[in-house]
């Protein structure tokens, strides 16, 4: 039998290392952190999902998605929606709904009463809604500016009209207050740790999901379509259903982050969803590296983690330098941490240790 | 009859507005591909302008003219220091500036709170635009009958300029083809920064009479910007005409559907309004015909 060295072991085995790698990370999270802190990173685990998912459909497809927020907000409302039903209990309304002298609950809340198409539609309500989205502008070869301003102009309609029905979706409150979570009462720190661990494996799932994307020939397809769009079309792909593929896996991402954020938070409200926030689901990516497989979920654990640290005790600047980030990084950095993936070997080969091949520039196109 | 022209006036009146907020930035975006995210927060500093110079100003009519003036200048070289800061280097990328200009809008945004408070101000109108004025039998808030005529008048200048001036015919030569003009002597960085100072100076004109209708704080541009960037989107790019076409269709259609439903509904519908229309015209109602596959 063949003996493999330590590097080609690495090599071979890399996806399989970095699970376990992971899985020990995220078992070891709760022996050293707070009940509080364990809430805080779960918090951020949701924004992952939306920014692995973004890694996706803007680093590898170039599809420049300013709407996250809408499948966020789907995917959320979704869970919301079934949380505060299974609160309240059968032929119940809601206190805003009784407010507004609302005796029964509308169509789409009853729909997602059911717990198996409450979790479901989590994911299945963003992704269908992101394909119809997709198909009707990458079918027309609306690309590139177009798409980021529908998509932004998207999210902004939605978060208006959930404002203007606020007798079925609570308005500019959001949905909030819940009690429990599938059953188990959201107060107990035993059931926070559970919900952090679903958090964190669903993460691990998306990054593994990506992983398999990146290396199979359709990842191939999503970069051929960013790069060389038309050569695309002349091999005879349809580049449409590529880029709704990839948008639609973004989408159910972002849909699946926002429905965890219902249970860890404790609130969905449109002021989470709009316009900026959903920018702002893009400082992690763009920090971290769009192209790369792990800067976005990097790159968003250490901003939300420098927003909680920063923003309450320095708001003003705190604002500053979020601005300042996306003005510099983009501009001069446009690859995040990305940029920094060729420095150790070029290191090593200045200092000639080792054997390095030759650095794979990852080219930025728009 | 009686409910039919009052509405339609409201709707040309809408789509005056969206036309001064989205002149500037269908200038910038034709000419140089360039999507300014703080286009809103020029305006903002503009409807600033307009408030500085009414307090400075004891004369409302004065200081209205004033502002107009001088909002220009100072939303203009806002735009012409972004553009020679971090605008330039980015020609090869222009989806890259839409993330660095929203940056710039986030700190803008943070200057204005910081400076001038984060509750509303006003700017107080001259009375002759506070007091409605009736024609045909029909009142109309003056103001709004001022952004109108504002509206026209930018589009016209605009129009001389790029058609009759040595200036705009640089302009139009450079958004049509770069290469070539550079080639046949025309400083293209040069009128990339003229343009982007005109652009912006538009969205000052703009914020100092859109102070007249609102009350300006430091998310005075968001509630322009979105609307403004799909009537660039419908409009086409690089023609001037199909912005003016698309702002006041796209503000006759909102103020048709917001009556019988509600405010809410007739932005989502503006929504997909656009994007179905994109299904017949993917490049907008205006397009330069081209040879290019994209």
């Amino acid at each position: 039998m063949k003996h493999l060295t330590a590097n080609e072991f690495a090599t071979k085995y890399k996806p399989l290392v970095g699970a376990v790698i992971a899985i020990a990370l995220i078992f070891l999270a709760p022996a050293v952190m707070s009940v509080y802190s364990l809430g805080l990173l779960s918090k951020y685990l949701c924004y992952a999902m939306v920014a692995i998912g973004i890694g996706l459909a803007w680093g590898q497809g170039g599809m420049l998605t300013l709407g996250q927020g809408l499948f966020f907000g789907l995917g959320a409302y979704v869970m919301a929606i079934h949380m505060k039903l299974e609160d309240i209990g059968p032929n119940q309304v809601p206190d805003f709904m009784s407010q507004y002298g609302i005796t029964q609950v509308p169509g789409f809340w009853e729909l997602f009463r059911n717990p198996v198409i409450a979790v479901i539609g989590v994911a299945a309500v963003p992704g269908i809604v992101a394909a119809v989205l997709g198909l009707a502008v990458f079918g027309r070869g609306v690309r590139g500016a177009y798409f980021a301003i529908l998509s932004q102009a998207l999210v902004a309609a939605f978060a208006v009209l959930l404002i203007g029905q606020s007798k079925t979706t609570g308005g500019t409150n959001g949905l909030n207050d819940f009690k429990g979570f599938f059953g188990y009462d959201l107060t107990d720190p035993a059931n926070k740790r559970m919900i952090y661990y679903i958090c964190a494996f669903l993460t691990l799932a998306m990054v593994l999901i990506v992983y398999w994307i990146r290396r199979s020939f359709i990842g191939n397809l999503i970069i051929g379509v960013r790069d060389q769009e038309n050569r695309m079309k002349f091999l005879g792909y349809n580049p449409a259903s590529i880029k709704v593929f990839a948008f639609s896996v973004a989408a159910m991402f972002a849909g699946i982050g926002g429905a965890m954020f219902v249970p860890v938070v404790g609130i969905i409200s449109p002021s989470d969803i709009s316009v900026t926030p959903s920018i702002l689901m893009l400082a992690g990516v763009v920090i971290g590296g769009r192209t790369t497989l792990l800067g976005p979920l990097v790159g968003t654990l250490i901003i939300r983690f420098a927003e909680t640290q920063l923003s309450e005790a320095y708001p003003s600047a705190w604002t500053y330098l979020e601005g300042l980030i996306f003005i510099l990084v983009i501009a001069f950095v446009p690859m995040g941490l990305g940029q920094f993936k060729g420095v150790w070997p070029w290191i090593k080969e200045k200092l000639g240790i080792g054997v390095s091949g030759p650095v794979k520039a990852e080219a930025v196109k728009a | 009859m009686g409910m039919l022209f009052p509405q339609i006036v409201a709707g040309l009146s809408n789509g005056s507005i969206l036309l001064l907020a989205a002149l500037g930035l269908s200038l910038t975006f034709g000419q140089m591909g360039v999507i300014n995210n703080a286009h809103g927060e020029f305006m903002m500093a503009g409807a600033y302008t307009a408030y500085v110079t009414s307090t400075i100003i004891g004369n409302k009519a004065v200081s209205l003219g004033v502002a107009l003036v001088v909002g220009f200048v100072v939303a203009g070289l806002l735009g012409l220091l972004l553009d020679v800061l971090l605008l330039e280097r980015m020609r090869n990328r222009p989806l890259d500036t839409l993330l660095v200009t929203f940056g710039v809008s986030l700190v803008l945004q943070q200057l204005a709170r910081d400076i001038f408070g984060a509750t509303p101000v006003y700017a107080e109108a001259p009375d002759a635009l506070t007091n409605p004025v009736t024609v045909f039998g029909y009142s109309f808030s003056a103001g709004r009958l001022f952004i109108f005529i504002l509206s026209i008048v930018c589009v016209a200048a605009l129009y001389a300029v790029l058609k009759l001036t040595p200036l705009g015919r640089q302009i139009r030569a450079t958004s049509e083809n770069r290469d070539l003009a550079e080639v046949s002597g025309i400083s293209t960085k040069t009128v990339d920064h003229i343009t982007f100072f005109l652009g912006s100076g538009i969205a000052g004109i703009a914020g100092v009479a859109l102070s007249l209708l609102n009350s300006i704080s430091f998310n005075f541009g968001t509630t322009f910007i979105v609307q403004a960037f799909l009537v660039v989107v419908a409009g086409g790019v690089g023609q001037l005409k199909g912005a003016v076409i698309a702002s006041f269709v796209l503000g006759l259609a909102q103020s048709a559907i917001e009556l019988p439903t509600s405010a809410s509904i007739g932005q989502m519908a503006i929504f997909l309004i656009v994007v179905v229309f994109l299904q017949f015209r993917p490049q907008g109602l205006v397009s330069i015909r081209s040879r290019n596959l994209a």
